[in-house]
This record gives C-alpha cells, sequence and structure tokens, in this order.
C-alpha cells in the first residue's frame, strides 16, 4: 500500500480494480511495484505528542492472554505508554518524564521499552539524567538509578541508551559505552546494580538477547555501539565476553539476536547477518537508502523487520541452509510509509502477521496487517 | 544529546536569514538619485549586510558559539536573532521578526531533514558561508572573519565520527520537531504538501557511503561470497556521485543550503498550525519552562560577545517590512496564533562590557515562575526586575 495518507479509510473490502486504480492515483514518483501486496493499512493509533527521531522509538508488549497490545512512543522530555485492542481502538494511556535534575532544560528521554523478565515484567525508560524502572503499566517507579556523568559533562552529554532483558538481569548502555547489568528480584524494588561492562568506547546504540539455549559458552546478549562495534556475551552473575565484531566507521543503530544469529542494522542502510559464536558476517544487505532506525523480530517465524530513515519497511526471513548450516536471508515484503522518516518498528504478534511503525514528527502509530 | 550542535544550528539559521533579509531589501531597493530619505537603496543594503554579518562572525561570539553546551531553548535562540537582526540601521516590527523567523527556522528543518547523510549537514552549512562571502566581496576584513569561521568549523567537525553526526541530527531534529509552517516557495515547488509535512523523495543519488539498496550478498565460513540475490526495494536510486568537498573552496555537491530566493519569488508564509498538531503544541507550553537564570546567564555570555552598536537615534524611516504591505503586517500581528507565539526577551547590550551580569538589562514580556520571584540573593536581582505583561 503505497498511499499510506492517515486521513484514508481502511482499504480491505475495496475491489482489486479499484484498488489498484487508486493506488497508481496516489502513487508518488519514483516508486517501483513492489512484491504482490501482502499486508494492509489497519487504523492508526493516536498519539498525543509526536515521536522524537531516536533510533528504536517504539516498544510493543504483546499480552495476547488478555487480548492487549501495549505501546511506547518517546517524544521527547515524555514518553507515552497506551494499551490497544485488536482493532487498534485506544484503551487506556499514560505519559511519563524524565525525572528532573540540574540543567538547562528539561530533559531528553532516549527509550523507552518493556522487559519480559521470567517473573515480571518491567518497563525502562533510560534519559540523559538515568535510568528509571517501573511496573509494567508505568503506575509505580520501582528504580532509579542517576547517572553519573563525571569529566566528560563539559564536552559531552551524559545519557542513557539502549535497554533489554537477558534472564533476570536488565543490561542498560550509557553515553560513555559502559553497559549497566541490573539483577532484578521476582518482586519488589530491591534491584541491585551487579556489574559494569566495560568494553565499547563510544555510546551504546542498543542491546539484544535471547533466551539462553542451555549450553556454557552460547551467546545470549549482544551489545552495538555507534562505532559499529558489536560484543557478543553470555549472561551471568558475571557476564562473560565470547566475541567482538569491529565496526566499519558506521554506526550500528540497532540489533537482534535469533538461535544464534546476531542481525544488524547501520547507519549506511546496510542489514549484516552475523554467527553470533564466531562473530563472522554472514549475509550483508543493501537494504535502505539511508539510515536504519530500527530492527525487530518474531522469533517464532524467524522474521526480521527493518526499518529506515528512507520510508521504507522491509520484512526479511532468516533460515540455517540445510546443507551447511550457514545463515540464509529471503526478502519478503517492502512497504513504503510516504514522507515520513520512520524512527521505530515492531512486529505486534509472535509470527510476524502484523507490524507498527513510528515516524518523526508524526502524531500517531501507524500499523499494518497481512491480508 | 550532542554539545556540538550549537554552532551549526546558529550559523545555518543565520544564513538563512541573511538570505531573506537580503532578497526582502533588493525588492525595495530604489536608485540612489531617486530614493527618498526613508527608501532603501542599493548603498543601505550593502551596509545592512556588513552590518550583521561582521556582528555574526564576531571572533568574540564565534568562540562562545564553538563552545560544547547545550542547546538553548527555541526562546533564547530566538533572541539572539532578535539582536543580530537589529544590529545595524534596519528596524523589524514584531510581525516582520517572527515571519523571518518562521522562515528561517523551516528552510534549515527541511534542509535538515533532507540531508542524505548526517555528515551532510556539515556540507549545508558550508553553502551558507560560500554564499556569506557572496553578500560582502567588498570587504576584505569581515571576509577574513569568516574564512577564520570556515577553519574552527572544519577544525571541530571535519575529523568528527559518523556517530556523532548522528546525534547531532537527532539534536536538530528534537529541536525542530512539530513545527508545520507552510512556506509558500515550499509549496510551489512542491517540496511541502498542504498539511505542512515535508516531501521525502525516494529516488535519486544515495547518499555519500551507502549502496544503492537491492543487493543480497551470502558469505561462507572464510569470508568468501557465495551467493547474490537482488530483492526490490521499491524506490529508484542511483550511485551517488562524489563525496561534497570540505576545503576552502570546494564542491560541495549537495544543493541544500544555497540560496533559494530570488527578487522573483517572494517569501510568505501561512500561519494556520494544522490543528491535530495544537495538541502537542499546548503541551510543550504547559511544561514549566521558564528561561531560568542559567539559560539567561548563557545568552548573556552569547550576546556579550556581540559588538552591537549602539543605534545613533530613532530612525523609523528604516524600517524593512517582510510583508508586501504595512497592512498586511498589522493583520499578521493580530491574527497570530496563540500556540506559534515566540514571547521574545528584549535584551539591549549596555555601554559597560566588563562582565556578564552587568551586560543584560532584561525588558519585556516572557514567563516567569514564583520560583524566581522568590528568590532573594544578590545575583539575582537584575532576574528579579522583569516585568510581567
Amino acid at each position: 500500500m503505497v498511499a499510506a495518507d492517515s486521513e484514508r479509510p481502511n482499504a480491505s473490502g475495496v475491489s482489486e480494480l479499484l484498488e489498484s486504480r487508486l493506488s497508481s492515483a496516489f502513487r508518488a514518483p519514483g516508486i517501483d511495484r513492489l512484491s504482490p501486496r501482502m499486508f494492509r493499512r489497519e487504523r492508526s493509533i493516536p498519539l498525543r505528542g509526536s515521536a522524537a527521531a531516536l533510533c528504536n522509538n517504539l516498544s510493543v508488549l504483546q499480552l495476547p492472554a488478555r487480548n492487549l497490545t501495549h505501546f511506547g512512543v518517546v517524544h521527547g522530555p515524555s514518553a507515552q505508554l497506551l494499551s490497544a485492542a485488536p482493532e487498534g481502538v485506544p484503551l487506556a494511556q499514560r505519559q511519563l518524564h524524565a525525572k528532573e535534575g540540574a540543567g538547562v532544560s528539561p530533559p531528553l528521554i532516549t527509550q523507552i521499552h518493556w522487559c519480559v523478565l521470567p517473573f515480571r515484567v518491567l518497563l525502562v525508560l533510560t534519559s540523559h539524567r538515568g535510568i528509571q524502572m517501573y511496573e509494567s503499566d508505568g503506575s509505580v517507579m520501582v528504580y532509579w538509578h542517576a547517572l553519573d556523568a563525571g569529566d566528560a559533562s563539559l564536552v559531552q552529554a551524559a545519557f542513557a541508551r539502549g535497554i533489554a532483558a537477558s534472564g533476570h538481569y536488565v543490561c542498560v548502555g550509557t553515553w560513555s559505552g559502559q553497559v549497566l547489568v541490573f539483577d532484578i528480584p521476582t518482586k519488589g524494588p530491591n534491584i541491585v546494580l551487579s556489574e559494569e561492562l566495560a568494553r565499547h568506547q563510544t555510546p551504546i546504540s542498543d542491546i539484544a538477547t535471547e533466551p539462553a539455549q542451555g549450553q556454557d559458552c552460547v551467546a545470549d546478549t549482544v551489545t552495538a555501539d555507534d562505532s559499529g562495534l558489536l560484543c557478543v556475551w553470555r549472561s551471568g552473575p558475571k557476564f562473560k565476553l565470547l566475541t567482538q565484531i569491529p565496526g566499519f566507521g558506521v554506526p550500528c543503530s540497532s540489533v537482534q539476536l535469533w538461535q544464534g544469529t546476531i542481525a544488524a542494522g547501520y547507519g549506511n542502510g546496510q542489514v549484516r547477518l552475523y554467527e553470533a559464536s564466531t562473530g563472522t558476517v554472514h549475509v550483508q544487505i543493501d537494504a535502505h537508502a539511508r539510515a536504519i532506525c530500527a530492527l525487530d523480530l518474531a522469533p517464532e517465524v524467524g522474521k526480521l523487520l527493518s526499518a529506515a530513515e528512507d520510508t521504507f519497511v522491509h520484512i526479511w526471513k532468516l533460515s540455517r541452509s540445510p546443507e551447511d548450516g550457514y545463515i540464509e536471508v529471503e526478502h519478503c515484503h517492502g512497504e513504503c510509509v510516504p514522507d515520513t522518516q520512520l524512527c521505530g518498528a515492531r512486529f505486534c504478534d509472535p509470527s510476524g502477521s502484523s507490524f507498527a511503525v513510528t515516524g518523526y514528527d508524526v502524531a500517531e502509530i501507524l500499523r499494518f496487517s497481512s491480508i | 544529546m550532542s554539545m556540538r550542535t550549537l554552532p551549526l544550528l546558529f550559523l545555518n539559521l543565520g544564513g538563512e536569514m541573511l538570505y531573506i533579509l537580503d532578497q526582502r531589501l533588493r525588492a525595495q531597493n530604489i536608485p540612489g538619485d531617486k530614493a527618498r530619505k526613508d527608501e532603501w537603496t542599493e548603498v543601505d543594503r550593502k551596509r545592512v549586510m556588513n552590518d550583521i554579518i561582521s556582528t555574526m562572525f564576531n571572533q568574540k561570539f564565534m568562540d562562545e558559539l564553538f563552545k560544547p553546551q547545550e542547546l538553548y531553548s527555541k526562546k533564547a535562540l530566538r533572541t539572539v536573532y532578535d539582536r543580530l537582526a537589529h544590529a545595524s540601521i534596519m528596524r523589524l516590527n514584531q510581525a516582520s521578526m517572527d515571519k523571518l523567523y518562521d522562515l528561517m527556522t523551516m528552510a534549515f528543518k527541511y534542509q535538515v531533514l533532507l540531508c542524505p547523510r548526517p555528515k551532510d549537514v556539515l556540507l549545508v552549512t558550508l553553502n551558507h558561508l560560500d554564499a556569506i562571502k557572496g553578500l560582502i566581496q567588498d570587504s576584505p576584513t569581515i571576509l577574513h572573519q569568516v574564512d577564520k569561521t570556515f577553519r574552527q568549523l572544519t577544525d571541530i567537525y571535519g575529523g568528527l565520527s559518523a556517530g556523532e553526526f548522528q546525534l547531532i541530527r537527532q539534536t536538530l531534529l528534537i529541536f525542530f520537531q512539530d513545527l508545520h509552517i507552510r512556506v509558500s516557495i515550499f509549496l510551489k515547488d512542491k517540496v511541502q504538501n498542504s498539511s505542512g509535512r515535508f516531501v521525502l523523495p525516494v529516488s535519486g543519488p544515495v547518499p555519500w557511503g551507502t549502496e544503492v539498496p537491492g543487493l543480497i550478498r551470502t558469505f561462507n565460513n572464510k569470508g568468501k561470497e557465495v551467493k547474490r540475490t537482488e530483492f526490490k526495494h521499491g524506490g529508484s536510486y542511483v550511485a551517488a556521485p562524489k563525496e561534497g568537498s570540505l576545503e576552502l573552496y570546494g564542491d560541495r555537491v549537495l544543493k541544500l543550503g544555497t540560496n533559494m530566493y530570488s527578487v522573483n519569488r517572494p517569501v510568505e508564509t501561512h500561519m494556520s498550525a494544522a490543528s491535530k498538531n495544537l495538541a502537542s503544541q499546548t503541551q510543550e507550553s504547559i511544561v514549566p519552562n521558564p528561561l531560568a537564570k542559567e539559560e539567561l546567564n548563557l545568552l548573556a555570555r552569547l550576546i556579550g560577545g556581540m559588538e552591537i552598536q549602539k543605534p545613533s537615534g530613532p530612525e523609523p524611516g528604516f524600517r524593512l517590512n517582510l510583508f508586501t504591505t504595512d497592512e498586511e503586517e498589522e493583520q499578521a500581528a493580530l491574527t497570530r496564533p496563540e500556540e506559534l507565539s515566540y514571547k521574545v526577551i528584549n535584551i539591549q547590550a549596555t555601554q559597560d562590557q566588563q562582565t556578564n551580569q552587568e551586560l543584560v538589562r532584561i525588558m519585556g514580556e516572557f514567563e516567569i515562575t514564583d520560583q524566581s520571584r522568590q528568590s532573594s540573593s544578590k545575583g539575582d536581582d537584575w532576574l528579579a526586575m522583569m516585568d510581567e505583561l
């Protein structure tokens, strides 16, 4: 669907012929016909404030048992949480603010993300002042960690960015490259800073994890930074660095981990797939014409979603070759969201049959689901 | 988020301001021998441009600007331009100043958004500097000032990493968030649509350092390519021709930041903010953000660096109108939507430039909270002198 005008009504029920007439009338010059239409625009969810131009600026918590989906978007000094029913009808919303502190202007939030831990779900918010952790509905703050700006504050702004849950740990990155590891109890506010990982030298951009595979040396955590460096870890009481994948002068803005495969999205529009255990690159995709802002995974089916500032979203299928076990990828679908510099994208269900995106300056969450 | 954003913001907005003022002054040019006492001549125009540019590129001011620091609020930055625009014999009414600032900000927002690579914002800045030099060709002293700033710029930014430029870009976009003023020249050129959003083309050259999308390459364990497949990206991109030059004289390649105005293309703005944006704009004004003492101090230091000549006397004849008629200007002032009001602080430099505290006398209307009223320390006296209108 090319003409993603938010005022346009849902196209389902319109005949094929009329639809192709409409879409050719609205098609922006230069867009070739994409693969046969697999997704359609669903009703957008309005936001109180537009999305900020940050990477990974959409978090989704799927709650299929309650027939609900939670969304989290950063606006600037505030972030908005909202929950919606399957058809996209918004049910409840809440705004969170970065904790104030010294400074000229109100602190900006850099990211908001739900961390699904074995016995609880926490909502983590990172800002230029520190790290705030809430119960999953954002109603109660259970923990606050102030960043130590130190000497750097004269030349560089301090901020936290990059949030992921790994087992019963929550990992949060900082502007200095440090990754803070917090040990989370099964309930209550007794959260403890357990470790500070110091391998990166530039600001952390994103962290990805997947459930431990059982064996001792299998990677379950990947940290990425603005120089493009990826560090591969095994979580535990003491995190173990398994391998490092050097950058190539381009920031890595978003990273995902699936069955031992690392998917990394870069500022030059490339997606690279690496073997986590060795750090070897196996696939290089010239995926986008501008910086990638977000990657997401549908783990049940091995689908990867990439969104970039070039207004495009692409869906890829990851697999392992039956002959040699190497990672392979296949392009499934591409979607253009006209005139929208995307900043966040997530699958909305584990089978990857629906996804949502946010765009800079756009005060709504755009939703797509497969036909 | 990045503390190196202010110089880029200031120089580019300043550049746009000069383009607009130059165009308006040329449009109102009267040949010297025919001009009445209150009409603009070519000589006047050059004088105004020289005065403003030399104030902008004053060494003390530039040194202050280039120190790593957080971005100012929109209010504070607007105050700097107010001061700059009045650095010469020219006077602007509030409505014209508002319109000028609207045009400046929307133009630079457009340029930042459309930069192919984050680092290209540096090329946009150099485009502005190149054009500024064109405006002051007859003044070697000022040219020298601009060249010095050029070197300062390339020294600091030439070596920054792609990651740092991405942070700078994000910081700039956060500054420009929710600004959707429709600009006539953008609407005509179809770079902005009627809702105020900019058109993002999906064709043309890719950024320098990016490949044309569409290729999937698969490698084996040894790093040898074993397969190549293509996919349909959806856009129609071509390879980047070459990288823009950061030399003092060079082909910047990028056209963003060059002068898009000419005498034949009048500048107008439409002042309606689309209703769905109102919620977010009123949201911002509810969040308490008075121009706190700390920000005023920063502002004072910055403006203190500007060596502005005191106006020799009231010269009402040298008023510049950014609208077509005086009536239009009056009408614009009356009908400007509340959410878009800049609530400018009027700052006038005093004779004594010894200390920063003595530099700034704050008058005029702006928001103050009860907090600042209650402070009783000596240093807060000047803060407490502000009038509430």
